[in-house]
C-alpha cells in the first residue's frame, strides 16, 4: 500500500534520513521505532507531504507522492494525527469532527456518530472546547477527527506521549479496532513494548538509517530491541 | 475599625495618586532647560474642566477620575461575584438575546436609527464626520476584521488597499496625471468595481510571497507594503501627482434615461450611499464567516498545521481572507476620494493602519457587529474631542485618550466590546490546555 524506496531527507548540510526504505501493506499495523533524533518524525512528515525528500521514491497505492502538498493528502485517503494532537482548542469536539471532514464532499453525519461509538467519551462532551479536555480525551479527539476524512491509511504520531498507563492501554485498544474496520495504521512510537505487541511489524531506526526490521513478535524478543529500547541489559 | 481594609485601600490610593499625577504632567505643555519644573508645577495650578461640569487643577482631576474608577471598579466586581439575582438577570438577558427574532428585531431597530440619523444630526462638522469620518471607518474596519479576526493575520498595513481604492479612483476619473482608461470624466460609479478589484489584486500580489510568513514576520513584512505603497503615492509624481496630491475628482452622479441626481458638497447623499455598502459588505462577510471559507479560516487562526493535516490549504485561504478584506478598504478608497474630490499621499499613513487596527481590537477581533460599533465609538470620540476640546487640550492627546481606553478595555474586555462567540470562550480554552499540555 504504501512504499518508500531509498529516501533522503537533508536539512540544509545536515542530513535527516540517510535513504531509508520501508513498505506497509493493506491492513497491517506497522510501527516504527527509534530513539529521540533518530529520524522518526522526519520519516512522519515526509510521509504527509510536510518535509520534501530530496532523493527517493514515496509510493502510495503505486503513485509517486514525493511532490503532493499537505492538504492533497486527505483526498488521496492518508490522514495524519500530528505530534502533539493539535486540535483545535476553540471548536468545541463536535465542531473539531466537522473539521476533520473537511475535504469530503459527501454526508459525513454518520460518521460522526460512528466515532461516537468508538469513543463514547467524546459523545459526553460533544459541547465542550476541545481546550477544555484532558489529554487522553484530546488524543482521542485528534484520532477521531483525522478518521473523519475515511482513510484508508491512518498515520499517528507518537499517540502515548505524555498520557498516564491506563489511558495509552485504552488507546492501542482503540488503534487495534481502527484496524479491524479495514484501515491500515503506521505508527511512530518511543512506547516500544506497548507498540510491538500490537504492531504486526516493525522497524527500528538509528541515526537516520533503518537498522533492521522484523515481525513484531519477533522484535520484543530481540536482544538489541530489549536492551536499547525495553532497559534491559543485553 | 477594619484596619486591612484601609492598608489596602490607601496604598491603592497612592497608586492612583502618583499615576493621576504623570497622567497630569505627560498632557501639560512640555518643559524645557530653563523652566524643568513647568509639568509639574501647571499640574497643579492650571486650572482644567471636566466636561464643563467642574473646574480644578489638572492633578485634582484626574485624581479624581482615578478615585471614582477605581471605586465604580471595585463595586461592579463586588456587584459580579456571588450575586444570585444578577446572574439571573444576566441569564434572562442572554437568553433573549438569543432569540432569533429578537436578533433580526434588533437590525431592524439599528437599520431605521441609521436611515434616521442624519433627521436628528443637522451639524455641518457632525454631517460631515459621520460619512468621512465614521461610515468610511467602518468600512475599513469590517476589512480589516476579516484578515486579523477571521483568519488571524496581524496586517499593519492594511491602509495600502485604502490607497489603492482611492488612487484608483482618481485614476478611473482623470484626476492623475497618468491617462484614465476609459478617457476623462468618467463617474465614478464607474470607478466602482475597478477600485474594489484592483485593491483585491494588490491583496492577492502581497499576499502570495508574504502569507507563507507567519506571526510577527507578517505583520513586519505588511508594514513595509503599507509603507511602499505610501512612498509610491509621494514619489511618483508623473503618475500618482505626488506629494500635492491629485487633481479634482468628480462626485458621484447618475444619469439614468429621465432619472438625473449628482451628489453634491451635501454629506447626507453620500450618507446614504455608503450605508447600502456597509449593509452590503456585512452581508457578505457574515455570509463567509458562516460558510466553509469562514470555517476554514477559523482552523488556520487556530492551529494551521492541524488545518493542513485535514486537508485546507492555508497559502489559498490566507491570500483570500487578504483580498477580500482589500476589497472593503478598495471601496472605502472610493467614497474618500470622491467626497473629498481630492487626495494626498499624507492621508495614508502608517498612524492610519494603526488606527483601524485599535478599532477591530477595541470592538472585538472576529466579531461584525463589534467592530461596526467599535469604529462608531471610537470615531465619534476622535470626532468629539476635535470638534468640542475640552480646556487645554491639545491634538496629540487623543492618543493618550484612546490609549488610557485601550488599556481599561485590554483589562476588564480582553475580547473586545462585544467578543466573538469563539474568543468569548477562548481564555478558558487556552489555559486549561496549558495545563493539560505541561
Amino acid at each position: 500500500m504504501l512504499e518508500v524506496k531509498n529516501a533522503v531527507v537533508r536539512y540544509g548540510a545536515i542530513t535527516a534520513l540517510h535513504g531509508i526504505s520501508l513498505e506497509v501493506n493493506k491492513g497491517e499495523i506497522v510501527t516504527l521505532l527509534g530513539a529521540n533524533g533518530a529520524g522518526k518524525s522526519t520519516t512522519l512528515r515526509m510521509l504527509s507531504g510536510l518535509q520534501a525528500a530530496q532523493e527517493g521514491q514515496i509510493l502510495f497505492e503505486g503513485v509517486d507522492i514525493a511532490n503532493t502538498k499537505p492538504h492533497n493528502f486527505t483526498a488521496l485517503g492518508i490522514s495524519h494525527v500530528p505530534e502533539g494532537r493539535r486540535i483545535f482548542p476553540q471548536m468545541t469536539v463536535e465542531e473539531n469532527l466537522d473539521m476533520g471532514a473537511y475535504s469530503r464532499k459527501d454526508s459525513y453525519v454518520d460518521d460522526i456518530e460512528k466515532m461516537f461509538i468508538m469513543f463514547p467519551i467524546l459523545k459526553d462532551r460533544r459541547k465542550q472546547l476541545g481546550g477544555n479536555l484532558s489529554g487522553g480525551e484530546q488524543q482521542m479527539l485528534a484520532i477521531a477527527r483525522a478518521l473523519m476524512s475515511r482513510p484508508r491509511l491512518l498515520l499517528l504520531d507518537e499517540p502515548s506521549m505524555g498520557l498516564a498507563p491506563m489511558i495509552i492501554e485504552s488507546i492501542f485498544q482503540i488503534i487495534g479496532d481502527i484496524r479491524e474496520t479495514g484501515t491500515t495504521v503506521f505508527l511512530v512510537e518511543q512506547n516500544a513494548s506497548q507498540a510491538l505487541r500490537l504492531a504486526d511489524r516493525g522497524y527500528v531506526m538509528e541515526n537516520g538509517r533503518i537498522a533492521f526490521s522484523d515481525k513484531a513478535s519477533n522484535l520484543l524478543n530481540d536482544p538489541r530491541v530489549r536492551a536499547v529500547y525495553l532497559g534491559e541489559s543485553a | 475599625m477594619n484596619l486591612p481594609f484601609i492598608k489596602k485601600f490607601s496604598t491603592k490610593a497612592l497608586i492612583i495618586l502618583i499615576s493621576s499625577e504623570l497622567a497630569a504632567v505627560v498632557t501639560g505643555p512640555p518643559g524645557n532647560g530653563d523652566t524643568p519644573w513647568v509639568g509639574f508645577h501647571d499640574s497643579i495650578t492650571q486650572k482644567a474642566s471636566f466636561f464643563g461640569l467642574f473646574v480644578t487643577g489638572r492633578w485634582a482631576l484626574f485624581y479624581a477620575i482615578g478615585i471614582i474608577s477605581y471605586l465604580a471598579v471595585h463595586f461592579f466586581k463586588k456587584l459580579n461575584s456571588n450575586n444570585s439575582a444578577m446572574d439571573s438577570l444576566r441569564s434572562q438577558y442572554s437568553s433573549v438575546a438569543k432569540n432569533k427574532y429578537f436578533k433580526l428585531a434588533a437590525v431592524l431597530v439599528i437599520g431605521v436609527l441609521a436611515i434616521l440619523l442624519p433627521t436628528v444630526i443637522t451639524d455641518p462638522f457632525w454631517r460631515e464626520a459621520m460619512v468621512s469620518q465614521i461610515a468610511v471607518f467602518v468600512l475599513l474596519a469590517l476589512g480589516l476584521n476579516v484578515v486579523v479576526g477571521f483568519a488571524g493575520l496581524l496586517d499593519l498595513g492594511f491602509v495600502a488597499f485604502y490607497a489603492v481604492g482611492a488612487y484608483a479612483t482618481a485614476w478611473c476619473t482623470g484626476a492623475l496625471p497618468m491617462p484614465p482608461i476609459f478617457g476623462s470624466h468618467v463617474n465614478p460609479f464607474f470607478a466602482i468595481p475597478i477600485a474594489i478589484i484592483l485593491a483585491m489584486v494588490a491583496g492577492v500580489i502581497l499576499g502570495i510571497p508574504t502569507l507563507r510568513l507567519r506571526g510577527d514576520y507578517l505583520a513586519i513584512v505588511t508594514l513595509g507594503f503599507g509603507e511602499i505603497i505610501t512612498l509610491f503615492a509621494n514619489n511618483l509624481t508623473g503618475i500618482t501627482g505626488g506629494a500635492q496630491g491629485t487633481k479634482q475628482v468628480p462626485h458621484f452622479s447618475l444619469h439614468i434615461g429621465p432619472l438625473k441626481y449628482i451628489w453634491g458638497l451635501d454629506p447626507v447623499p453620500y450618507y446614504y450611499l455608503v450605508i447600502g455598502f456597509v449593509i452590503l459588505f456585512i452581508f457578505i462577510f457574515y455570509s463567509l464567516e458562516h460558510s466553509r471559507v469562514g470555517r476554514a479560516w477559523t482552523a488556520i487562526r487556530e492551529d494551521e498545521v492541524a488545518a493542513e493535516s485535514l486537508g485546507i490549504n492555508p497559502l489559498k485561504y490566507k491570500v483570500m481572507a487578504f483580498a477580500i478584506g482589500a476589497a472593503s478598504a478598495g471601496f472605502a478608497g472610493v467614497m474618500t476620494a470622491a467626497q473629498s474630490n481630492f487626495l494626498t499621499p499624507a492621508t495614508f499613513t502608517l498612524a492610519l493602519s494603526i488606527n483601524i487596527l485599535v478599532l477591530v481590537i477595541f470592538g472585538g477581533m472576529g466579531s461584525i457587529f463589534g467592530v461596526v460599533f467599535g469604529a462608531i465609538v471610537i470615531q465619534t470620540i476622535t470626532m468629539y474631542l476635535i470638534h468640542t476640546p475640552p480646556a487645554g487640550y491639545q491634538p496629540p492627546d487623543l492618543y493618550i485618550y484612546i490609549g488610557a481606553l485601550l488599556v481599561i478595555m485590554m483589562i476588564f474586555r480582553p475580547g473586545g466590546l462585544f467578543p466573538a462567540r469563539r474568543r468569548q470562550r477562548a481564555d478558558v480554552a487556552t489555559s486549561s490546555l496549558e495545563n493539560s499540555n505541561g
